[in-house]
């Protein structure tokens, strides 16, 4: 049906694709593996003609494929579905078809073949209800009916079920079936193993660009396919060598105002920490993990005797004096608030570690130094990037993060807490990520994590206490917790993602 | 059809190149206008470009270049350092004018005495003056969440009186004959601010405009407050992460800033001017404004800029005086440098590109 032959694709500085050939045969559900920035997005942007190849040739239906634009692309049969939903959230579903349509019929046959096509694919919707009222799943499914009224011979699919319930995700996976057994063609990208594993015929698997297998993935286990895309097998995490150790933190009675109208109140959280122990700090976003966040960094300063560290009050003091006395912290946005986008490595490192690392004396920039503690967190967490001069928002999401993450870890913080840690981030560099947290806590410091990611918590935690409307539950230890006791600690907090790696 | 495309990478050429296209822009739009206005374009760009420099009255306006651009280096040095951070001082001319003023109330408190020390007092109570009334919006912003830049700019007005005030009442020359204005700084040796090295135009002020592109140039590249307020403008909850208390910096821009203009009105005041007149204020506080992005915010870039900008003041009466221009051909100017120039700037964040039809 379609195949690719030596296709290439250069940024400035990237190879995004090198010779990548592969092919997808009718009524085939075809996987797209890759980590992120492994070429999966450019490769498909060139079929749906967003982007033209440098190189190499495509075929659909054994036609030459060269599409100038997506309308032309659509023209030759190819459609997708875009992470990203494009639609009007004042409009209705039949009137946001219409829009993308380049000879709309009349509203109520529109209408018609809405319903029928919903029926015939069993994806129900209804075509005079608005985007506004609609859930996640549900926009998804107008963006697919918008494809499949145009008949498509190839669907392309970037990653759909990063919006979807497991619900959801199951009712895309059956449409998809019986699309496939229509004979419709389909390309399905992610990175999500264990979906790909149950319900792709075939997969291609893209790292640095390159195609480097192609395989059945029912055949090969989630821990080959995480390989294949990560190159080199994974290391299992290591969580031995570790022992309680006295009382580092003690956080009590911490309660402090909404910062925002869309902020959260804490609300007496209360905490120890030991030294050599992680703390997960489990609950859906917005139930006042920045808020806490805040609180340990010294960005937000609260009542006096509520945060002590090693017996010291630190409640009353700024995100540096902290920093000095070994209270780290990592905030979730890595662009914008862990680091400045547009400053350099070198200077995003002077951004916490000037006291600690001696890269500012007497307020004057030691810059040499500053590049060289760069340079050693580059090397020691494999950040991959030209060198300490590139700027920040330069990097990929697991590269900056493995950065932020590294900058504070190899100041030897007494106590580290971290917001959403992996969030976004390859599976490669979320394991480097945890690991780093897991060595830091082995050699004897205290480490908070706080993460939406459930098997992440408890992968690292030893304790776990969830944070839930800006209250803080007595932790649990982790040994033995099950998923079904931690949704009971989470009181009735929705939407919890229970995530496969 | 076109369209703006942000740009991921600003290339660095493109940061130099800009100021250079919107001059050229400025020359161009400029002499059309004149032609419109029935004068010779070429003739009228060459009056204020190149006769001022080269011309053959060369030798009375090219001291003039450094007397004008003093100020306006010395008080774009300032205001360039808060707007890195986003701290927005628009009151440059009060503050030029409350400096002129405590500068020239020092002079005159030790009228006539004679000494070394009545110079170095004034520079500084100048500074301090001009720190004070940039303290004002910095304070209140601080305090109440007003907006520096409404504030700091109605305090222009509020200083434009008080200059009046002060040259109609309190600081009127008693050997005046009744005439409104003090008494000339230039003919009170230990008060006066006179040109250093003959026919150069050079005074203290220059100096102080030197050290200033010096001492900016070293707080912005090489101390850790000019790193925090580079952070503060690119990622504000960054640099707040970082240690920053915002609050803090608003207080030292707002008055570094003001300390300079105030510096600026002193150096004025105590030379070229001579006198706290109701007229005290010229609009060098406002033309910093644009000398600063003319300057890309930069201490050299703003040395520059304040020399062009002094060239269009000089080229500007001279061609009032030799072809008749009317008066407002500088304010036309120096407003197409600064449009042209935001135009441009465009450039730099966006690139053009055909549409794609998506």
């Amino acid at each position: 049906m379609f195949r690719a032959q030596g296709i290439g694709k250069s940024y400035p500085g990237v190879r995004a694709n090198d010779d990548v050939s592969f092919w997808v045969a009718p009524g085939e559900i075809h996987a797209l593996l890759g980590e992120n920035g492994a070429g999966k997005s450019t490769l498909v942007k060139m079929i749906y003609g967003l982007v033209r190849p440098d190189d190499g040739q495509m075929t659909l239906n054994g036609q030459p494929h060269q599409p100038a634009d997506p309308r032309a692309a659509r023209a030759a049969g190819v459609a997708m579905v875009f992470q990203h939903f494009s639609l009007f959230d004042a409009l209705t579903v039949a009137e946001n078809i219409a829009l993308g349509m380049e000879n709309p019929p009349p509203r109520r046959e529109l209408s018609a073949r809405i319903a029928q096509v919903s029926r015939d694919f069993g994806l129900p919707l209804n075509p005079a209800r608005r985007i506004v009222t609609l859930s996640a799943g549900e926009r998804q499914r107008v963006e697919i009916i918008r494809c499949l009224l145009q008949n498509p011979r190839l669907l392309i699919m970037d990653e759909p079920t990063s919006v979807l319930t497991p619900q959801e995700a199951e009712l895309l996976f059956a449409t998809l079936r019986t699309l496939a057994d229509r004979g419709t063609a389909i390309l399905y990208i992610s990175h999500k193993l264990d979906e790909i594993r149950t319900h792709c015929d075939r997969a291609t698997i893209l790292r640095h660009g390159r195609v480097v297998d192609s395989c059945d993935p029912r055949a090969h286990s989630a821990r080959d396919l995480a390989a294949m895309m990560v190159g080199g097998a994974m290391r299992p995490i290591d969580r031995s060598g570790r022992r309680a150790g006295e009382v580092l933190l003690q956080v009590g009675a911490l309660s402090q105002p909404a910062p925002s109208a869309e902020g959260t109140a804490l609300k007496s959280v209360a905490l120890t920490l030991r030294a050599g122990e992680i703390l997960g700090i489990g609950g859906v976003a917005g139930n006042g993990q920045d808020e806490l966040l805040a609180a340990l960094s010294g960005e937000a300063r609260s009542a006096p005797g509520t945060i002590l560290l090693g017996g010291a009050d630190l409640s009353r003091l700024g995100p540096e004096a902290r920093r000095r006395a070994g209270l780290l912290a990592a905030p979730e946005d890595r662009l914008g608030h862990a680091a400045v986008p547009d400053f350099s490595l070198a200077e995003n490192a002077l951004l916490t570690a000037g006291a600690r690392k001696g890269l500012v004396r007497k307020g004057l920039i030691d810059r040499p130094a500053a590049r060289a503690f760069a340079e050693s967190v580059i090397r020691a967490f494999d950040v991959r990037t030209p060198g300490p001069g590139t700027a920040a928002r330069a990097l990929s999401g697991g590269n900056l993060q493995k950065f932020v993450i590294g900058r504070e870890v190899i100041q030897a913080p007494r106590v580290l807490a971290v917001n959403q840690p992996t969030w976004g981030v390859d599976a490669g560099a979320a394991a480097a990520v945890r690991q780093s947290l897991l060595d830091l806590a082995r050699s004897g410091a205290g480490v908070i994590v706080i993460s939406q990611d459930l098997d992440e918590l408890l992968e690292l935690s030893d304790r776990f206490c969830a944070l839930n409307e800006g209250r803080l539950s007595d932790p649990v230890p982790t040994e033995g917790l099950t998923l079904d006791r931690i949704g009971l600690m989470l009181g009735g907090a929705h939407g919890m993602e229970v995530a496969h790696p | 059809m076109i369209r703006l495309v942000p740009r991921t990478e600003t290339p660095a050429l493109l940061q130099v190149v800009t100021p250079v296209l919107a001059v050229l822009a400025t020359m161009l739009a400029g002499g059309l206008l004149f032609a419109v206005m029935g004068y010779d374009p070429v003739a009228a760009i060459k009056t204020i470009f190149w006769d001022p420099l080269f011309g053959p009255a060369a030798s009375y306006s090219r001291p003039q270049l450094l007397v004008k651009a003093a100020p306006l280096i010395l008080i774009a040095s300032g205001l360039a350092v808060g707007f890195r951070a986003g701290i927005w001082n628009i009151g440059a001319e009060g503050q030029y004018i409350i400096g002129a003023i405590t500068g020239a109330a020092v002079a005159l408190t030790a009228y006539p005495a004679a000494g070394m020390w009545i110079f170095p007092a004034m520079v500084i109570a100048g500074a301090a003056g001009g720190w004070a009334w940039g303290m004002i919006p910095a304070l209140l912003r601080n305090w109440f969440g007003a907006s520096e830049i409404l504030v700091s700019l109605m305090l222009v007005y509020v200083a434009q009186r008080i200059a009046a005030w002060m040259a109609f009442g309190p600081m009127k020359n008693p050997e005046g004959f009744g005439f409104p204005g003090s008494r000339n700084l230039q003919q009170y040796p230990a008060a006066a601010n006179p040109e250093l090295i003959p026919g150069t135009g050079a005074h203290w002020g220059v100096v102080a405009a030197v050290l200033a592109v010096l001492a900016t140039w070293f707080l912005m590249s090489r101390h850790i407050r000019g790193f925090h307020i580079r952070a503060a403008g690119a990622a504000p909850r960054a640099a707040r992460f970082a240690g920053v208390k915002p609050e803090t910096l608003v207080a030292f821009c707002l008055g570094l800033s003001g300390a300079l203009a105030g510096m600026a009105g002193l150096f004025e005041v105590a030379g070229p001017a001579g006198q706290i007149t109701d007229k005290v204020g010229v609009g060098y506080g406002f033309t910093a404004i644009i000398v600063a992005f003319l300057g890309r915010l930069h201490p050299v870039g703003i040395l520059l800029a304040g020399l062009l900008l002094a060239l269009t003041y000089i080229g500007g009466e001279l061609a009032q005086l030799t072809m008749n221009l009317p008066a407002a051909t500088v304010q036309v100017f120096q407003g197409m440098l600064l449009f042209f120039l935001l135009g441009f700037d465009l450039l730099t964040r966006y690139r053009i590109a055909r549409r794609i039809t998506a």
